[in-house]
């Protein structure tokens, strides 16, 4: 259809003062790009206005929200010091641990769940350990470990660490699917064995990107260790649960500023070693 | 790697020498101890007993959620529709929020005054690289919104969009609106952060064609910058799309609208063949949203 229009013939007039440039579609196709565009429209009214907002509420909230952005511009980290540090100590324990056991348990994995390395049915045990990983949500994981292994840090732990596998375990295949094969071939051509093989081709060539992706899940964990003491899966989170049902802002601004501290510090750190192993 | 001269006079092959054998054999213990150290706290913080008791509450758990309550799906598809909605309506605001934000984080897009370099150098370079932008030649420019632009960024991205649904509710009360403004807050940083990398990462010869015929800062912008980066745009919406969809579902766990709630109502209840529907449908969810916006971006990319 386009191509129709690029060779249409120039009018007189066209090829007496030549044709003005514009600026091409984003979406070629005429069809799809009306398409898309009528249908996202009708979408959203029916949307919004399926969507019921009590303005007047809105409006008498407005007056938490003000005193919650005063509340951040002097956060109190003294009042409820005790509970923060030992929810942060929760937080800080969980994600180490679960940081280690997930790494761990996810190298195996990742080998497994690389078309290249795997045999089939170990590959499709794998792959299927890392879908369901991945398609449960972490808070979801989180109640229904709560409700089996009761409350606490240890629920908080597992869901972590089971969140670690599906995320680490994907990245680390398809980094090994896509890796070099001839080092591959050399070293087995010196009659290495098959653990050798592993250790001294694949596992060089996927390092510095194992690093980086496990730094990058550390910070992950940390922010999810936030949310998992909403439901009682241990961690800052109760803490912070417990500050904003209490009308506590200034508490809360205390424990949210920590978390983006504690974040921003180890997106630095993880940059200093992702750039240290590349 | 060293090659090691053995008293026969030949070299043998190793891959660490002493010394790395030793920082690494030193860290790995360092690291182990860390774990011990952390997981004694676990371990006392938790009641064993339960836990020994783990795999006969799993399976009463398991036998009183099968089979799924079918009928429970006639009142879930209101739920279901507003999930939908937290999800889509959350990127489309959060994307018109995060594009400003990225144009103004980008190094090269970011307005910007000349500064003297030397004074320049005197910060530590963590704090030069949020300040400042080098330019080709080695001097400085300060940026001042670049700062705030990437506070934004890292403010909105660190906290989780649970905790975004627990402070607007306080705020504006509960319902799918919290829902909506706490996916869209929360996504602003994701967004911008992946955008403004991108505009970091595009052609300047484009843009300083444009500039060449005379184009002012806007029509720079559309016409040199923003065809670069239609497709990262895109993929990034989609992307995030996918994310919102997972995250829509349970926003109801803190009263945020969405089939979260109906979950919250039936995890409180005790009501296993529900719960066990609704994570079914949560599951279908996600895979399809994982799918669409997979074949989507195939199709941009």
């Amino acid at each position: 259809m386009s191509d129709e229009a690029l060779h249409a013939e120039p009018s007189e007039l066209d090829l007496l003062i030549g044709t003005s440039w514009k600026k091409p579609h984003f979406i070629q196709r005429p069809w799809l790009r009306w398409g898309l565009l009528i249908g996202g429209l009708v979408y959203l009214v029916l949307a919004i206005s399926s969507v019921e907002v009590n303005w007047m509420r809105v409006y008498e909230g407005l007056d938490r929200g003000a005193a919650f952005i005063k509340a951040f511009m002097e956060p109190n980290f003294v009042k409820r010091a005790g509970d923060i540090e030992e929810g942060m100590i929760e937080s800080i324990y969980m994600t180490v641990t679960s940081s280690a056991v997930g790494i761990l348990i996810s190298i195996p994995i990742g080998l497994g769940a690389a078309r290249n390395i795997a045999p089939l049915p170990v590959y499709l045990v794998c792959r299927a350990i890392i879908s369901i990983s991945r398609a449960l949500q972490e808070i979801i994981v989180a109640i229904l470990l709560v409700a089996i292994f009761g409350f606490g840090p240890l629920a908080g732990f597992l869901t972590l660490s089971f969140a670690t596998i599906g995320f680490l375990s994907k990245l680390l295949a398809e980094d090994i699917e896509s890796m070099d094969r001839v080092q591959a071939e050399a070293v087995k051509a010196t009659g290495a064995s098959w653990w050798q093989w592993i250790v001294y081709s694949v596992l060089p060539q996927v390092k510095p990107r194992l690093i980086g992706l496990s730094m990058y899940r550390i910070d992950i964990n940390f922010r999810e260790s936030a949310i998992l003491g909403l439901v009682g899966a241990g961690g800052i989170g109760a803490t912070l649960n417990t500050a904003f049902d209490r009308y506590e802002y200034d508490t809360a601004a205390a424990i949210l500023i920590i978390i983006i501290v504690i974040v921003m510090g180890l997106e630095y750190l993880s940059g200093i070693v992702r750039a240290k192993v590349q | 790697m060293v090659t090691l001269r053995q008293p026969d006079g030949s070299y043998t092959w190793k891959r660490r020498t002493t010394g790395q054998s030793l920082a690494l054999w030193f860290g790995w213990l360092l690291g182990v101890a860390a774990f011990v150290w952390c997981w004694r706290y676990i371990s006392e913080a938790t009641t064993w007993f339960f836990v020994w008791d783990a795999p006969r509450i799993a399976g009463d758990i398991l036998e009183r959620a099968t089979p799924p309550r079918w009928s429970y799906m006639d009142q879930l598809w209101g739920p279901i529709w507003d999930t939908f909605n937290i999800a889509t309506l959350g990127t489309i605001a959060a994307l018109f929020m995060a594009v400003p934000v990225a144009f103004l984080a980008a190094r090269n897009t970011t307005p910007r005054m000349p500064f003297f370099a030397g004074a320049a150098r005197v910060f530590p370079k963590v704090i030069r690289d949020i300040l400042f932008v080098e330019t080709g030649d080695g001097n400085f420019t300060l940026s001042i919104v670049r700062p705030i632009a990437l506070l934004v960024i890292v403010a909105t991205r660190s906290i989780n969009s649970l905790i975004w649904a627990l402070l607007l509710i306080a705020i504006i009360g509960p319902g799918v609106f919290a829902g909506i403004v706490a996916i869209s807050i929360r996504s602003i940083g994701f967004c911008a952060k992946l955008l403004y990398e991108a505009i970091e990462e595009i052609s300047p010869v484009q843009v300083e064609a444009i500039q060449a015929t005379g184009a002012g800062r806007l029509q720079t912008i559309i016409y040199g910058i923003v065809p670069q980066i239609m497709p990262a745009f895109a993929g990034i919406a989609v992307f995030r799309w996918d994310i919102n969809i997972r995250e829509s579902t349970v926003l109801g766990l803190v009263g945020a609208g969405g089939i979260g709630l109906q979950l919250s109502g039936s995890l409180n209840t005790l009501a296993w063949p529900q719960v066990s529907l609704i994570l079914l449908v949560i599951l279908v969810a996600v895979v399809i949203g994982e799918w669409v916006s997979a074949k989507v971006r195939g199709a941009i990319i």
